[in-house]
């Protein structure tokens, strides 16, 4: 790997915030894809509508969100609802064009666990639960997710499935009638891969600069398919750079650090 | 339904009469305004066998769970939010300390549903949810009903309909009447699926001021309203106080070992009156961890 100005953390934010056109109503999961979505706000995206699911909606936060209810959300938001308002009228009601999700684990169609790995009766692992990621998952237009790639993240087969991807690959995802067209996008600090539009498999089709297919494949639990016209995903531009760590150093000076949770 | 005038009076009197072992209690405040100083009483009263609902268990049930208050946890996401697990509900699920807990999870749009269901005493709430997870196919209270109008398959899940819910707001008048407002959670649909209610407030004011729109709940829907000046620490209130993350962060080590714990609730809460000597005996913990 060459030497290069910015942190493949920093790459994977700038390649998820792009995603977001000008315009979209996001409904947006804490940490990375709340960094990435004010990341768009703040560059190409200034009209991008920020919601979440606490009840801000059209929030501006000027830092990050430790928490998915900070008080920063609803004070820069446009208005603030109740949670049974926000999943009843605003995402139940289809009024969300792209969900934004993180995960602790992935499988090879795209489905998310977030709730236990081994047994759910007798977790060898207990991760936090579903919070509002079944419901966002299922009825935005569409949805992105954000993690780092590795392989204890990335498995072929969950042992819990907590939010639907494309499920059995196929059309099993249009037979469970989600509404949704589901994830079309998994970004991670390695590439971007996005479902072959028959087999719905996850596929390599943009790689990082600086990254190697044997990197990407070493950190997926399954055999990774990868596109053809695999593409190198631009570097990042200095003013996105800019931006982000402009962000990310308001945040750590206004709380101490910048992670989030949903409680 | 228990339909009393709110009487305003000590969180401890409140806890005594209206919350009884075996109870179904709803605390609820959806990061904002979390009722901790609330929480703290029914583990100083030593309430047991509880069924704890509460859309995302953070620190207080943490707290209460590894305190052995709780028999049942019915949540949608439990975590300590920006630092990672709860260690002591994590401890209960996994290994049964310190005793056996069953769990009844659900998604956030299921939870926010089936206290709207309650609130407009319903027996169930029906949504479009859970399509294509596997939560159904670990709890039984998940169910899917067909439309009879249009054939779909639509997720039902029972009400909640608490005994008793618990929520910290900012304001009451003298009567009882309380104001909240920012980010409101659920907290007036688990209010008025209850059959009883205890409100903790920042100050009790003699006008409320509040603008026709604003989030009030009548005296005549709360049991009890009681002032608790900061009894949200460490959830922020709005207006009041900001959250205090640093006591978030320093939940982590406190929390992972059982000795760990159990040593710093007895010196916080066991052995404080109320909330006002839990904040002075933190505020001396602190001095002497910075010293």
């Amino acid at each position: 790997m060459t030497t290069q100005d910015f942190s493949a953390t920093e790459m994977m934010t700038v390649a998820a915030s792009r995603l977001l056109k000008d315009g979209t109503v996001c409904f947006v999961g804490i940490g990375l894809p709340s960094t990435a979505a004010n990341l768009a706000r703040l560059t190409h995206a200034p009209e991008v509508v920020l919601i979440y699911e606490s009840g801000p909606i059209g929030a501006k936060p000027e830092v990050l969100p430790l928490s998915i209810g900070d008080g920063e959300l609803a004070e820069t938001a446009d208005t603030v609802v109740s949670t049974p308002e926000i999943f009843r009228y605003w995402l139940q009601g289809g009024r969300i064009d792209v969900g934004f999700l993180g995960a602790a684990q992935i499988d090879r169609f795209a489905n998310i666990n977030t709730t236990v790995i081994g047994p759910y009766g007798k977790p060898r692992t207990r991760l936090p639960g579903a919070g509002g990621a079944p419901e966002i998952a299922a009825q935005t237009r569409e949805v992105f997710i954000v993690l780092k790639q590795s392989a204890r993240a990335f498995v072929g087969k969950l042992d819990f499935i907590t939010s639907a991807g494309y499920l059995e690959g196929g059309d099993a995802r249009e037979r469970a009638r989600l509404p949704g067209k589901g994830p079309t996008a998994v970004i991670t600090d390695l590439g971007i891969l996005t479902p072959d539009p028959v087999t719905r498999e996850l596929t390599l089709t943009s790689i990082h600069p600086g990254v190697s297919v044997e990197e990407v494949r070493a950190a997926t639990g399954w055999d990774l398919k990868v596109a053809p016209d695999l593409r190198t995903t631009a570097a990042p531009e200095p003013h996105e750079l800019a931006a982000l760590r402009d962000l990310l150093a308001r945040t750590a000076r206004a709380h101490g650090q910048s992670a989030g949770g949903e409680a | 339904m228990e339909v009393a005038l709110s009487t305003i009076t000590s969180l401890r009197e409140a806890v005594s009469a209206l919350v009884r072992d075996g109870d179904t209690v709803a605390l609820e405040g959806f990061t904002h305004l979390i009722p901790h100083a609330a929480g703290h009483e029914l583990i100083r009263q030593g309430r047991r066998d509880l069924t704890l609902v509460r859309m995302t268990p953070d620190l207080i049930y943490d707290q209460m769970i590894g305190m052995g208050c709780a028999s049942r946890l019915v949540f949608s996401w439990g975590g300590n939010p920006g630092v990672g697990s709860l260690h002591r509900l994590r401890d209960a699920v996994e290994n049964g300390w310190p005793h056996p807990l069953a769990i009844d999870e659900h998604s956030h749009a299921g939870l926010a549903n089936a206290y709207v269901a309650g609130a407009s005493n319903l027996p169930f709430a029906v949504l479009r949810g859970y399509a294509g997870s596997d939560l159904p196919h670990h709890n039984d209270r998940i169910r899917f009903i067909t439309c009879p109008f249009t054939g779909e398959q639509l997720a039902a899940i029972p009400s909640i309909r608490p005994d008793v819910t618990i929520i910290h707001a900012q304001k009451a008048d003298r009567r009882g009447n309380v104001l909240m407002w920012g980010i409101v959670g659920v907290q007036k649909e688990a209010v008025l699926a209850a059959k009883r209610a205890i409100v903790t407030v920042e100050e009790i004011v003699d006008e409320l001021d509040a603008p026709p729109n604003a989030v009030v709940l009548p005296r005549w829907v709360v049991s009890a309203v009681c002032a608790v000046p900061r009894g949200a620490m460490p959830s922020y209130a709005q207006g009041y106080y900001a959250r205090d993350n640093a006591f978030y962060k320093r939940w982590d080590p406190v929390a992972r070992s059982r000795e760990g714990f159990a040593a710093w609730m007895r010196r916080h809460v066991q052995e404080t009156e109320d909330f006002d000597g839990f904040l002075r005996v933190l505020e001396e913990t602190r001095r002497q961890e910075a010293a």
